[in-house]
């Protein structure tokens, strides 16, 4: 009976490699859907599809699911796609505490995970994994790219992250690249909506500028305070602070913050222009950098399932790893913990008639891995 | 740290309890008058908040929108009043949590249906734009001066209405007997009604004032509604004066341990680490001074005399 | 047998069916599925005991599914790299270990919290539970050493003795059996003097008082026992997860665990396990239907409080015998 079965096993393997391009693959994504950081969802849902219908490609079927901003909705959803609707692949979590409650046991059950953005340090450095991929960034990223551009202009620093993780990845990576002084660190309350205590503080701190990680509605109600406060120092943070789905509620409060972003809406590539297009066309609006992201993660299981069959992990693992697309963001390409290698630039919020965006200032850093990925060893 | 410093931080906090009591006096309002537990109310806050952003959107005009929050959050509420909240008052405290938990997700999602899923713009009004110098030579921002003094005028508004007008006697008949002011003939349900929609039009005032402060999203009533909560348990519920005491209590507690703790840690741990302890320190701070108010007087500092 | 405990065993029956079921056709994730049934309806079974039967609406429960949650992860994280937690004691993967320290953990943090709040009564009980399990969520969220905000993975489920926890329908009967326990525990207390003396302090407190008890003993007693069968089921659910975050401490997940009690039947012997099943069933049905589907999961939470009084089990076993 055992023969039989390994055997019938086996003549579907045979049968399986020999349709390696034709096989369907399964992609389960987890996204925010409802609630308070829906539209960071949304544009990572959007994104990611506009790639796969622009490849026509009949043969990826992609199951969408809200998680509500919720790790234990989140790791249900996942056990349903693993387990009963056998998909091959998981993407699309926003936030690091639900992509900490899901990945590390998708990847545990032999599924990929190709991560749309969140890339918390504890998955980069010495629990990496072979089947964990991140189209977007490590978390320190953008952080560490504000900390050189900083150096520049700045002798004394006001900096400020929420109290979580993701936070205090940032200030970390922040100041590994900064020299100078710090008036202040202060780490704010998750989910906080008044700024006025902080702010009272930075008026008061003596310093020259002010580098402040504070993503979603708390970016927003900050800029809005800040703009009325009178305290003139400048303000600036990575980009998910001031991405496209935020600056429309900041308003003009936000003219002339200095971003960082491994993507910016203005980068000379055709590449770009094509996705901006598109994307408005699709959608009518502007992109944010959580829809580049999403976009690309499409593109890189679009370019791997070209070239190889899911279910033959290692081989489609190695088409993953070559990262064969065109990406808006121009270079681009995996480190050794599988996290990106790219260009990361600082950004100015401006307006394009009544438009609120982000245009490019300069490249700071080129070909920019991370600080952990000499502690991944796979 | 400096006068000005501290000055500032005691406004601060102050602003913070004048937006909390606006909450908490719909709050205790109701639950004095109806004895209903009301968790919607921050769904009330979000509908003000969101109708401000959408009129102002149209018409340019803040003020306009400051109207429509009122009028809308006012009609959000009696509208559930009549269609739900009135089949609650007989119902046990169980019921009237179940109920209201519906109501938020009811509210939250029948938002985003409508609004999307991104945030709204809404931004303070031209007259009231910038900041104004204080003694100690720092600014403060016009806007957060006009906040404090508006919750001072509905502070005083309220105290009139309920001592003063035909109104307000009914409804602290209400509050001392039920039975009693059916017996003297005043229409109970349109008296319900009509305290429930003052509760949610103070409510929805509350988030429309604030959402030009901070970010006008989906779920932007429920960390306020919490904290309103804390206020008038603190203050004894039913009690508007408590409310009034209790919401300036939490709003300088609270901005003062958020400015202060990590300093004070700074003398013990590296600063850093002081940032993070003070920090987790600093947001349990409030919760930690109800417990220890609860423990002492277990009906708040100022329990109406009745119940 | 009455009505209800006909009502009673098919649902016991019916949970222990769909997962034989699921496994035999090989649809492993209805067994998860009825895991997490299984261990929602404990941590409610856990607060009915305070709620249904003492009538404390204790609006701060998910403290001690979260306590009960950390405890696990703690212990199996301390228990994998082998580093020593505290006075040199080291962690441990074993369930039975890890549900002895979540009870007495949550237990001893159940006296505390209960000795302050039970000086209250009313709105003001309400509230202050509430007050006490967002300080702990606070305390979770800023915490850096277990994660903070990002919570922390278990990454290999704990081991219970000759039983391949792995395996979904081993732990899914691991859950099962230590449900039914925690019904036939509370049935025993409910028939109990204890528990007689706890429902008479509900429906009338001088009266319990002049005949010599002191309701607050047995309040406080059974607000403890309480808190430790939330923790164990808390335990449960980190295990089912393979993760523990502080969302399981959230006002959200208190306000969930009272919800599954009135959808199902407050005080009733099996009411959370009937609401448990009903909340999970809906929230997954809608959730693969819209995105919308916390809207109709309002809708219908509204309905049942509005029209079906007593809950599902009162609206198909009729009227509750006792109070």
């Amino acid at each position: 009976m055992k023969n039989l079965l390994s055997a019938a096993t086996l003549a579907l393997a045979v049968g399986a490699s020999g349709l390696a391009v034709a096989e369907p693959v399964k992609i389960g994504m987890i996204t925010t859907l409802s609630g308070g950081g829906a539209g960071l969802g949304v544009d990572t849902r959007d994104g990611f599809m506009l790639a796969i219908k622009q490849s026509g490609n009949k043969d990826i079927e992609v199951i969408t699911e809200d998680d509500g901003q919720k790790p234990e909705l989140a790791v249900q959803i996942a056990d349903k796609m693993i387990q009963s609707d056998q998909v091959d692949i998981l993407t699309g979590i926003v936030w690091s505490n639900l992509l900490m409650a899901v990945a590390p046991s998708a990847v545990a059950q032999g599924k990929f995970y190709v991560s749309t953005n969140a890339a918390p340090a504890a998955l980069a450095g010495a629990n990496c994994n072979p089947l964990y991929f991140n189209a977007a960034y490590q978390n320190d990223n953008l952080h560490e790219a504000m900390g050189e551009y900083a150096n520049k202009d700045y002798k004394k620093l006001f900096i400020m992250a929420p109290n979580y993780p993701a936070g205090k990845d940032s200030l970390t990576g922040f100041k590994r690249y900064f020299k100078g002084e710090l008036a202040a660190e202060v780490y704010t309350q998750v989910g906080q909506t008044d700024y006025a205590a902080e702010i009272a503080q930075i008026r008061a701190s003596g310093a020259d500028g002010v580098f402040a990680f504070l993503p979603g509605g708390m970016g927003i109600a900050f800029m809005k305070q800040y703009a009325q406060s009178g305290v003139n120092i400048p303000i600036m943070g990575p980009g998910f602070s001031f991405s496209q789905d935020v600056l429309p509620a900041i308003g003009d409060a936000a003219l002339g913050v200095k971003a960082s972003g491994q993507w910016v809406k203005d980068l000379d590539n055709e590449a770009n222009k094509k996705f901006v297009a598109d994307f408005q066309k699709e959608y009518n609006r502007l992109p944010s950098l959580y829809a580049v992201q999403a976009y690309d993660a499409a593109q890189l299981i679009l370019s791997a399932a070209a070239n190889a069959d899911v279910k033959d992990t290692e081989a489609f693992r190695a088409e993953l790893l070559k990262a064969d697309i065109k990406s808006p963001r121009g270079n681009f390409k995996f480190n050794t913990n599988q996290h990106p290698i790219q260009d990361i630039y600082v950004t100015e919020v401006t307006k394009e008639g009544d438009v609120l965006t982000n245009k490019t200032v300069e490249k700071i850093f080129t070909d920019h891995g991370d600080a952990y990925a000499k502690d991944c060893k796979m | 740290m400096t006068f000005a410093l501290a000055l500032e931080q005691l406004l601060n906090g102050l602003q913070l309890g004048v937006m909390l009591f606006l909450m908490a006096a719909g709050l205790t309002l109701i639950f004095g008058v109806m004895g209903l537990i009301n968790l919607a109310h921050g769904s009330l806050y979000m509908v003000g908040a969101f109708a401000c952003a959408t009129v102002a959107a149209w018409t340019g005009s803040f003020w306009l929108g400051l109207f429509a929050s009122l009028a809308c959050a006012a009609a959000a509420g009696a509208i559930v009043e009549l269609l739900v909240i009135r089949r609650l008052y007989d119902r046990d405290h169980l019921d009237q949590v179940l109920a209201t938990f519906a109501l938020i997700l009811i509210f939250s999602e029948g938002t985003r249906w409508m609004f999307g899923s991104f945030p709204l713009y809404l931004d303070i009004p031209p007259l009231l734009q910038g900041a104004v110098p204080l003694p100690g030579g720092t600014q403060y921002p016009l806007y957060r001066l006009a906040i404090i003094a508006a919750g001072a005028l509905v502070a005083f508004a309220l105290y009139l209405l309920i001592s003063r007008t035909r109104l307000g006697i009914r409804i602290r008949a209400g509050e001392s007997d039920r039975e009693m002011i059916g017996a003297l003939g005043v229409d109970i349900r349109t008296l319900y009604t009509v305290v429930f929609a003052l509760g949610a039009a103070l409510a929805g005032f509350a988030g429309a004032m604030v959402g030009a402060l901070q970010s006008v999203q989906v779920g932007m009533g429920e960390p306020v509604l919490i904290l309103a909560f804390v206020v008038i348990v603190i203050g004894g519920i039913g009690s508007i004066k408590g409310a009034l005491l209790g919401a300036l209590l939490v709003g300088v507690v609270d901005t003062m341990g958020r400015f202060l703790l990590p300093k004070l840690f700074v003398l013990f741990v590296p600063p850093s680490q002081a940032g993070m302890i003070g920090g987790a320190l600093a947001s349990m701070l409030i919760y930690i001074v109800m417990a220890l108010i609860l423990a002492v007087k277990p009906r708040g500092l100022f329990p109406p005399a009745h119940a | 047998m009455s009505r209800e405990t006909v009502v009673n065993f098919i649902l016991a029956a019916l949970l222990l069916a769909v997962p034989l079921l699921a496994n035999a056709v090989g649809q492993p994730f209805y067994i998860t599925l009825a895991t997490r049934i299984a261990i929602l309806a404990l941590a409610a079974t856990g607060l009915n005991l305070a709620l249904g039967l003492g009538g404390l609406v204790s609006f701060g429960h998910a403290a001690f599914f979260g306590i009960g949650g950390y405890a696990a992860g703690i212990l199996a994280t301390h228990g994998f790299s082998g580093e020593p937690l505290v006075f040199g004691l080291s962690g441990t993967n074993q369930m039975l270990v890890i549900w002895i320290v979540a009870a007495v953990t949550a237990g001893l943090a159940g006296l505390a919290i209960g000795a302050i709040s039970l000086r209250t009564s009313g709105v003001y009980f309400i509230m202050i539970t509430l007050a006490f399990a967002q300080m702990v969520y606070y305390f979770a969220v800023s915490w850096p050493a277990y994660g903070g905000e990002d919570g922390l993975s278990i990454l290999v489920r704990n081991q219970f003795p000759g039983v391949s926890t792995m395996r979904p329908l081993s732990f899914f009967l691991i859950c099962y059996v230590v449900l039914l326990a925690a019904i036939g525990l509370f049935a025993l207390i409910r028939a109990s003097r204890f528990g007689s003396a706890l429902q008479a302090a509900r429906q009338n407190p001088v009266r319990v008082a002049t005949v010599g008890i002191r309701p607050f003993r047995i309040r406080l007693t059974a607000f403890a026992i309480s808190a430790m069968m939330t923790a164990l089921a808390g335990a449960l659910f980190a295990d089912l997860n393979r993760f523990v975050s502080p969302s399981m401490l959230s006002w959200h997940m208190s306000g969930e665990l009272i919800v599954l009690i009135i959808l199902g039947g407050t005080g009733r012997l099996f009411g959370p396990l009937a609401g448990a099943a009903l909340y999970v069933i809906i929230e997954y049905a809608l959730g693969g239907i819209t995105e919308r589907w916390q809207f109709f999961l309002g809708l219908i939470l509204l309905g049942v409080v509005l029209f079906a009084r007593g809950g599902l089990l009162g609206f198909i076993a009729g009227k509750a015998r006792h109070g």
